[in-house]
């Protein structure tokens, strides 16, 4: 009882002080510098959830940008269908609209896992590249299929009846309470049991399955939830943008997705959380260079795996490197 | 039924072009078991130096409808873009996978799509980003066949693909590096300790495998009338799902997996929608490794614990 | 070895880290942000573009446009005393990005108006920020007619689709008499798709056979399935509403399967790459455009001369847009008076009668020019003026 009273209270207080951070935010930011801190928090729920495949799990994927696509357009549809049926029920107020947005976005999340449970069963019996090279044709195959679907804009995108686009119901406050939720699931999921299972099939497949751990199931749960949380960061995109348009999720979108987990570390929350922040800040701050932007993006991709290919942090997180500062104890018995 | 054979005849002749960069794939995948994400890229930089060689030999875009230069003229070119491709091809291998080579799987995987990215980034600076007409190294003649058109292109095609994967056919079967590549793709550890120079080996696979891909970008700049520095990224895809196709690590695979690849894209895109064309290859590339992961040529080997 | 190869390698980087810093400096396009000091001796403009990506032609070829408008207008002394700064910022043809780029530029830049998007889709995006922000933006070629829509700030200077696909369906239908036409879509191009739509629509309203429908997919090099599909049916002309970077290799793959029959098509032919790369195929094909080069005003011929000395190569339809959106607004702030997102944003809409290389500009209620349209004949690896068409 005791706990769950402490619990609720860590609860509100996480909500008020991202609440707070939110209005200190729009406060002190322009615009330009709001909207990076937004995107910043997108990349991260991107990062972390497809950290749980690629570096828990130890399963490859690099066609993350198509569960991103199901769930940007699953929301915004889904959004567009529910919000006269929220204003009749809920009137036309702050509490309508976060209850309309918040379901379409659980819509999206439950479209995305549901694709990613399609593309999922029967590829994940592919181990390593295989699997990534799968995963890469079902990402482009979805980006085709909404390029020619014309109920949803086809090349031009889909935005609702209104040319303004969807509205702009993702603020600060909504992207860092779902960066939070999914963290916190994330980690726990990742620390409990069932990680450790996870993590188990990474390190040796076929050794896990000896231990009889069911490796399928698993596998297939983990790349469930992480293409949700995919569908869940589409959605806020897609509410952040006004408008979803499929030539936004091609495969470079699925690279910056492997980019934010590598330079953090693949395997780690933490680091899944640095890299999807330095993605948005380094790639808006060599927007000056232009034509060079990607050269040396790419350039960056390549250096840093020949030279710490295991990211900044490894598989550390963020609080164990502290921790081994204090104590000198090895990092990864302590797991 | 014209129509159905023109299709078929367009296939091929496609399919022959993903053949020749399929080998490419397929010969790396098979010792490294790396699937070189950067080779569609080297294909693209092979079209390249084919059109600036060419250039260089006063073949332009132009006179070429009405003017026939030397058939030697041609394989300049072609050797030349040949000998640049490979040595692209060393180079990569040499500053981006050696590193990497002994890391866990994934790494030099990333790597290999970080060079793919660099090139496509490199190539729009240094080619621009327009699309660039392809130099007319053979004039063209249409032949006519109950409707169904050939042209010599087409027939060319057909003949440098064929002669080129004859000949990497004889060098992987009869010469000591071949042989030494064979022995690498079976089992690397063992070859090493058999006392080959795996290094040496795994260099000249990248070399033989560029300049086959080199080839490949002029057939294709002859058969498709543009090049851009983006024509790599497709087109690599397809012949890594042709080389995956036919089993990877297969020479004969790689060959029949292209064509058959050529032809379903060329068939999709006429009968049912060109909007599918790309899809297609996915499609197969999902539905051969759920069912036939080894693929159509390819020899079963059980994983060992 | 191994440490030997990390020196060169990051040497590589440092390398290219130093010459693109070099190249920074060089061009003056760079940004970083503008201090009051500037403002009050500049205007500052920024235009959005994809400088990279698979459009990354359309984009530069725009950002040329745009440049040389503002180079001239420097050279005359500027605008109201002041000199005229572009900042161009890449948006990798991605929407996020766009938006991005658009809040940069009004929020880092302080620019005073904005010009882009070429793909109709990031106009939108960017569109919708510059509305927000109450900052107007000249959209130079997206023809999709949502773009202006989205508010009373957001402009073009390029026809929009239901105008540009009537024309050409009156000239094939009224002009060429043709009843039977395959269309032939990239749909991967708003652009494309749109004129494709508006066209059909108009053709089949003229009680014309849309006999085919073929598509491809934007930087596709392979056509022979689509043509050698429409060969078997009859067409007596292909409607191609694509780019010119396609055109010319359908153009060819046509001729080479045998098929002679004209290409029809639209602005997006504009460029001297589609006779470069269709060359003796495209000839006896139409395309509507703003002007005919050969029966051009003394200013449109003076900008395709200014421009081919400037690059080394004639404008593309893309790099002529450019330069009217600029010349639109370089325009509009002298009318305006003063350096102020509204008054320019009303200036521009009073827009009336500008002498632009591509014509006459009004500006509608709607935010979309009055322009009329002529139709070309290509003769001759040339562009020739064919008809005028008022639908």
């Amino acid at each position: 009882m005791k706990r769950t009273l402490l619990r609720a209270a860590i609860f509100v207080a996480v909500l008020l002080v991202i609440y707070g951070l939110g209005v200190a935010c729009e406060a002190g930011f322009t615009e330009y510098v709001q909207r990076i801190v937004l995107l910043a928090g997108i990349n991260v729920i991107l990062a972390v959830g497809l950290n749980l495949i690629n570096g828990t799990t130890g399963q490859f994927s690099i066609g993350h940008a198509g569960f991103m696509a199901v769930g940007a357009y699953g929301a915004a549809y889904v959004g567009v269908q529910l919000a006269p049926v929220a204003h009749r029920a809920l009137g036309t107020g702050a509490v309508s609209n976060a209850f309309s947005f918040n379901l379409a976005l659980l819509a999206g999340a439950l479209f995305a896992g549901l694709s990613g449970l399609i593309v999922g069963l029967p590829s994940l019996r592919l181990r390593g590249d295989y699997l990534a090279v799968v995963t890469l044709g079902f990402g482009e195959i979805i980006r085709i299929l909404f390029n020619n679907a014309t109920f949803l804009g086809a090349a031009t995108g889909y935005f609702g009846d209104d040319p303004s686009g969807l509205p702009a119901y993702t603020t600060f406050f909504w992207v860092y309470a779902w960066v939070a939720l999914i963290v916190v699931l994330i980690h726990n999921l990742t620390f409990s049991q069932t990680g450790r299972s996870l993590t188990a099939i990474r390190e040796d497949e076929i050794a896990a399955e000896a231990m009889a751990t069911p490796t399928t199931r698993l596998k297939v749960t983990a790349f469930a939830i992480s293409a949700a949380t995919a569908g869940i960061a589409g959605g806020l995109f897609a509410h952040m943008q006004a408008g979803v348009r499929p030539e936004d999720f091609r495969f470079e979108k699925s690279i910056d997705m492997i980019v934010m987990i590598i330079v953090g570390g693949l395997g780690s929350i933490s680091g899944a959380i640095l890299g999807g922040i330095f993605v948005a800040v380094s790639l808006e701050l060599m927007r000056d260079l232009q034509q060079y932007r990607l050269v040396l993006y790419a350039l960056l991709l390549i250096v840093i795996m020949i030279v710490r290919p295991q990211g900044l942090l490894g598989r550390r997180e963020l609080y164990q490197l502290f921790r081994k500062r204090k104590a000198g104890s090895g990092l990864e018995s302590s797991r | 039924m014209t129509q159905l054979l023109q299709q078929i005849i367009n296939g091929l002749s496609l399919g022959s072009i993903y053949a020749l960069i399929a080998l490419g794939y397929t010969m790396v995948y098979g010792i490294l078991k790396l699937i070189n994400f950067a080779h569609g890229e080297v294909f693209m930089v092979g079209a390249y130096t084919g059109y600036y060689s060419a250039g260089a030999l006063g073949i332009s875009a132009y006179e070429a409808q009405h003017r026939d230069f030397p058939v030697y003229l041609g394989l300049i070119v072609l050797v030349t873009a040949m000998a640049t491709a490979a040595l692209l091809g060393v180079l990569i291998e040499l500053l981006a996978y050696r590193p990497v080579r002994n890391a866990p799987r994934l790494t030099p995987l990333i790597t290999a799509i970080g060079v793919s990215l660099f090139l496509q980034n490199a190539g729009m600076l240094l080619f621009s980003p327009n699309p660039q007409r392809y130099p007319a190294i053979l004039s063209e003649v249409r032949f006519e066949f109950f409707g169904v058109i050939v042209t010599n292109i087409k027939l060319t095609i057909f003949v440098v693909a064929l002669c080129l994967m004859l000949g990497l056919h004889l060098f992987v079967q009869k010469t000591w590096t071949g042989r030494a590549m064979r022995a690498l793709s079976f089992n690397i550890d063992a070859a090493k300790l058999m006392g080959i120079d795996t290094d040496n080996v795994i260099r000249s696979t990248f070399a033989v495998g560029s300049a086959l891909a080199a080839a490949g970008g002029i057939l294709f700049g002859l058969d498709q009338i543009t090049i851009n520095p983006l024509m790599g990224v497709l087109t690599g895809l397809k012949a890594f799902v042709a080389a995956v196709l036919g089993g990877i690590g297969s020479i004969p695979g790689a060959v029949v997996g292209g064509l058959l690849i050529g032809l379903a894209e060329q068939l999709t895109a006429g009968y049912l929608s060109a909007e599918y064309r790309d899809a297609i290859t996915f499609v197969i590339l999902i539905l051969i490794l759920l069912l036939k992961p080894e693929g159509l040529l390819g020899v079963v080997r059980v994983e060992k614990v | 070895m191994r440490s030997l190869r990390r020196t060169f390698i990051s040497g590589i980087c440092l390398a290219a880290f130093g010459a693109v810093g070099c190249k920074k400096s060089a061009t003056s396009t760079s940004a970083g942000g503008s201090t009051a000091a500037d403002r009050a001796t500049e205007i500052i403009i920024g235009h959005y573009a994809s400088m990279t990506g698979s459009t990354a032609h359309f984009g530069q070829d725009t950002d040329r446009g745009i440049r040389l408008a503002l180079v001239e207008a420097n050279a005359k002394g500027g605008v109201l005393g002041k000199k005229l700064r572009l900042v161009t910022l890449d948006d990798r043809g991605d929407s996020a990005e766009a938006a991005n780029a658009v809040n940069r530029l009004i929020d880092v830049e302080k620019v005073s108006a904005v010009l882009g998007e070429v793909a109709s889709s990031l106009s939108l995006a960017g569109g919708r920020v510059a509305q927000r922000r109450k900052i107007p933006m000249i959209s130079p070629t997206s023809t999709n007619p949502k773009v202006t829509e989205v508010g009373d700030y957001v402009f073009r200077v390029c026809f929009i689709d239901p105008f540009q696909g009537k024309v050409m369906a009156t000239f094939a239908h009224d002009y060429l008499k043709l009843t039977k036409i395959a269309i032939l879509r990239d749909v991967k191009n708003d652009y494309s798709i749109g004129l494709a739509d508006a066209f059909k629509a108009s053709f089949l309203q003229m009680s014309g056979n849309v006999v085919a429908e073929q598509a491809y997919s934007q930087n596709d090099t392979d056509f022979s399935a689509q043509v050698t599909a429409i060969r078997g049916t009859g067409a007596q002309a292909i409607f191609v509403p694509g780019y010119y970077s396609e055109v010319g290799s359908i153009a060819r793959t046509a001729a080479r399967l045998g098929l002679k029959i004209p290409l029809l098509g639209g602005d997006g032919w504009d460029s001297p790459d589609l006779f470069t790369i269709g060359g003796d195929a495209i000839n006896g094909s139409y395309f509507s455009d703003h002007f005919a080069p050969d029966v051009a005003t003394d200013k449109a011929k003076r900008f395709v001369a200014s421009f081919t000395t400037e690059y080394g190569q004639a404008p593309t339809g893309l790099g002529a847009l450019g330069y009217e959106a600029a010349e639109v607004l370089v325009d509009a702030i002298a009318r305006a008076g003063k350096v102020e997102p509204t008054a320019i944003r009303d200036a521009i809409a009073h827009t009336k009668d500008f002498e632009g290389v591509t014509g006459k500009i009004t500006m509608d209620a709607h935010r979309n020019p009055l322009k009329s349209a002529v139709v070309l004949k290509i003769e001759g690896g040339k562009a020739k003026f064919e008809t005028s068409i008022a639908p």
